[in-house]
């Protein structure tokens, strides 16, 4: 593989293949030296078939918690350039470069490994069945984390196809596109050697997560490259064809990655950490299917009042406006697998977490289908309003719901008796909600100041506002954002600290929260 | 609920739940998209589109490696207060060879659609250079590593190939003469009688402000130069309905 990428590196048509394969080159080094100093001439380990599977999902857990805070340290510090734009260092950390950086190391790094890592772990213990194919899973847990490390040095090194959430070139789209065949056919495998007559609900969002992604991922990256040792390709539609796919696209990375794949995550570790069966099974067909089949639709609402036909972006309205149901049927269903043990919200922070997860899910699938209404669209678009939208969405439900299932599988995963710190997890939790109320509420203060002062008239009928005028008025509200940011990343350093420690084998002295039952005071 | 027993089927058979819901998740998509190869507001042409000049592609490139799509639309929504600040509204036919879009999402700097020959050359290198120095409050990174970039000429021909390949309707001269159609673009002092017969409408002249070397620079300028200036919008017919 090294001497592949020198050949290419050798081969190069442009500058940005050409650094690209020298990445590539040092990584397959590194890891072709490790490999070798592994090596053991001695006989054979026999290793234990009979159990789970679980090095895969310890290296994802580890691998989630370090990518959550990269991910989340970048994107404070492109918060920081809108800000201050002179912290911008050009060419390979300009915000252009470092933006496309954030977003796909939150989604795909942080978000990506947090899927695979729990995905194995529930399917193994919803099937009582150990991971198909062997040695597979370690190719999709490696094979992903290559295709993490060249989709973000490619970004700084100016190798990008300008499709949002998915801006990788051709050829790491290729490669991931093997990675997911070899983790479907793993999951997919797991699945059916189970030995529980049903398969359990957690894994058809899984399944249809990866389905779905591969389906998305193929049809948006048809391109046609310049050169087989070229970075850059052409995609295969134009105009509005290609906007409405990649839209089409984005929207369900947003609908099947963030959304069926995390509800997989709500359907198993609610009910375990609340250990209480799931509220309703009824309801759980229900939200499955008319949560994907209605998704699908969703798309044109990112391209409202835009060039694509009137008929196409009513459609994609009222698909959004309908996907709020079985949405909300989702959220009712999280929450109500409470009911009878309510009491925990006291005494148990991952379960707070988790529930303050539902919670913003619920939030952030109302403002949803209410932004997808064409009238406030045209408010909100292009405004700040949307990223404070998807921040509520991606930080509290995406974000929680992950530390919870962390907080939940690490002790497990490791052999602990417990975490390091059950205290921590209560900061965690209310450092990072109020970081995201902090971040969503001043969103929304500046994404719809932002859309008035674009569309505000003076009497005489002259526009008032220049557009830098609206630029400027924002700098308070991004240094705000910057703060919401940064008591959201310092949760995340916290969590990070308190998994490792976990990790070791520590345990810190402190107090049960809730405290023992109230003494009672004496009648004066 | 008898219907909601069946389920039983699907949820016992991992073959069957795969199949049923790709099924369901393929649907919506192609109602959607299928249709917009081809209806006839989509696909249909207006006077005046002409593929990229061979410069103009390589900065759009440059547009798209440096992701300034993240902070620029190209979008231009019909509503008074965008139409009095951008221009005419954009029409579908207006990025017919763009592969890909680039209409954006957001608008943290202003929309580019029609920001061709808003600005002099002047002007925009000395924005891209030092924003900061022509628009106080922008909060734009700098571009200046453009200005010492030479531009890759060379093998160029092979980009209007593969746009070839996706539908651009790129001739045989313009890809013979794709290397020569770069530099005359950008030379002051070059016969331009034939970039300008194959690409109508092209800006020729010294985009960078330094005749001696042809830049990135050179091409980003060309390109936002050219942007939303092909279709003359007081001939346009209103009714035609093109969006």
């Amino acid at each position: 593989m090294a001497f592949l990428a020198l050949v290419g590196a050798g081969l190069a048509k442009d500058a940005a293949f050409a650094n690209h394969m020298w990445v590539l080159v040092a990584v397959m080094m590194g890891t072709t030296i490790v490999l070798l100093r592994r090596v053991d001439f001695g006989p054979a380990p026999v290793i234990d078939t009979s159990g789970y599977m679980d090095g895969p999902i310890r290296y994802g857990t580890i691998a989630t918690m370090g990518w959550g805070v990269v991910g989340l340290l970048v994107g404070v510090v492109v918060a920081l350039q809108l800000a201050y734009p002179d912290l911008n260092i050009e060419p390979w950390f300009n915000f252009g470069r470092m933006r496309p950086l954030h977003t796909s190391a939150v989604i795909f790094a942080f978000g990506g490994n947090a899927l695979i890592a729990t995905s194995f772990y529930v399917v193994q213990r919803t099937s009582r069945a150990r991971l198909f194919g062997g040695d597979l899973a370690w190719f999709v847990f490696w094979g992903y984390q290559l295709f993490i490390v060249m989709a973000a040095t490619g970004y700084l090194l100016g190798s990008n196809q300008a499709r949002e959430y998915a801006e990788p070139e051709w050829y790491v789209d290729i490669w991931l596109t093997i990675v997911w065949v070899a983790y479907l056919v793993v999951f997919l495998g797991t699945i059916i050697r189970r030995k529980e007559p049903h398969i359990y609900v957690a894994n058809w969002f899984y399944l249809s997560f990866i389905v779905t992604i591969a389906m998305l991922h193929i049809v948006n990256n048809l391109a046609i490259p310049v050169s087989f040792t070229g970075s850059k390709s052409y995609s295969a539609f134009s105009g509005v064809q290609d906007a409405l796919t990649q839209w089409w696209y984005g929207h369900n990375a947003v609908g099947f990655f963030l959304t069926a794949g995390f509800l997989g995550m709500m359907y198993y570790f609610i009910p375990k950490q609340a250990n209480r069966p799931v509220y309703s099974y009824r309801l759980s067909i229900i939200h499955f299917w008319a949560l994907i089949f209605l998704y699908i639709w969703a798309g044109p609402h990112h391209l409202h009042y835009t060039a694509l036909p009137d008929w196409a972006q009513t459609l994609g309205m009222v698909f959004s406006i309908m996907l709020w149901m079985p949405s909300w049927g989702g959220m009712i269903n999280g929450l109500m697998t409470l009911s009878g043990a309510w009491d925990k919200i006291r005494t148990d922070p991952i379960i707070r977490m988790m529930v303050m997860a539902v919670a913003f899910y619920g939030m952030a699938t109302f403002e949803g289908p209410m932004m997808s209404i064409k009238a406030v669209n045209s408010l909100s678009h292009y405004t700040d309003w949307t990223i404070g939208h998807v921040h509520s969405g991606a930080l509290g439900w995406n974000g929680l719901i992950t530390f919870g299932a962390l907080y939940f599988m690490v002790p497990k995963l490791w052999n602990r008796e417990r975490l390091y710190s059950v205290r921590m997890v209560n900061w965690h939790l209310w450092l990072a909600t109020l970081g995201i109320v902090v971040y969503a509420a001043v969103m929304w203060v500046s994404g719809i100041q932002q859309g008035l002062m674009w569309r505000e008239y003076d009497e005489q009928g002259f526009l008032i506002y220049s557009f830098v005028e609206s630029v400027a008025a924002m700098h308070p509200y991004y240094m705000l954002r910057a703060l919401g940011g940064g008591l959201y990343l310092a949760g995340a350093i916290l969590m990070a600290f308190n998994l490792t420690m976990t990790i070791l084998g520590r345990q810190r002295e402190e107090a049960p929260i809730g405290g023992r039952a109230p003494a009672l005071q004496p009648a004066e | 609920m008898a219907l909601l027993d069946k389920h039983a089927i699907l949820e016992r058979n991992a073959t069957l739940l795969l199949i049923g819901s790709f099924l369901v998740v393929t649907i919506g998509g192609i109602i959607e998209i299928a249709p917009l190869f081809y209806l006839e507001n989509t696909i249909e042409k207006v006077e005046g589109m002409r593929p990229y000049s061979p410069l103009e592609l390589a900065g759009r490139n440059i547009y798209i490696r440096e992701g300034c799509y993240v902070c620029h639309s190209q979008m231009i929504r019909p509503f008074r207060d965008e139409v009095e600040r951008y221009g005419h509204y954009s029409l579908a036919a207006e990025s017919m060879y763009d592969h890909p879009f680039q209409w954006g999402s957001k608008r943290t700097g202003p929309d580019l659609a029609r920001v061709g020959d808003r600005y002099s050359n002047e002007w925009h290198v000395q924005h891209l250079i030092e924003p900061r120095s022509v628009v106080p409050e922008s909060i734009m990174p700098s571009y200046a590593f453009l200005k010492d970039n030479p531009l890759e000429v060379k093998g160029f021909a092979t980009h209007l190939k593969a746009n070839v390949a996706v539908g651009v309707p790129y001739t045989t001269g313009m890809i013979e003469n794709t290397e020569a159609d770069m530099r005359a673009q950008a030379d002051p002092n070059a016969d331009t009688s034939g970039i300008e017969g194959r690409y109508p409408k092209a800006r020729v002249g010294d985009f960078d402000g330094n005749p001696q070397a042809l830049t990135e620079m050179d091409a980003l300028v060309a390109y936002l130069q050219m942007l939303g200036t092909l279709v003359d919008m007081k001939t346009y017919d209103e009714t035609a309905g093109d969006r």
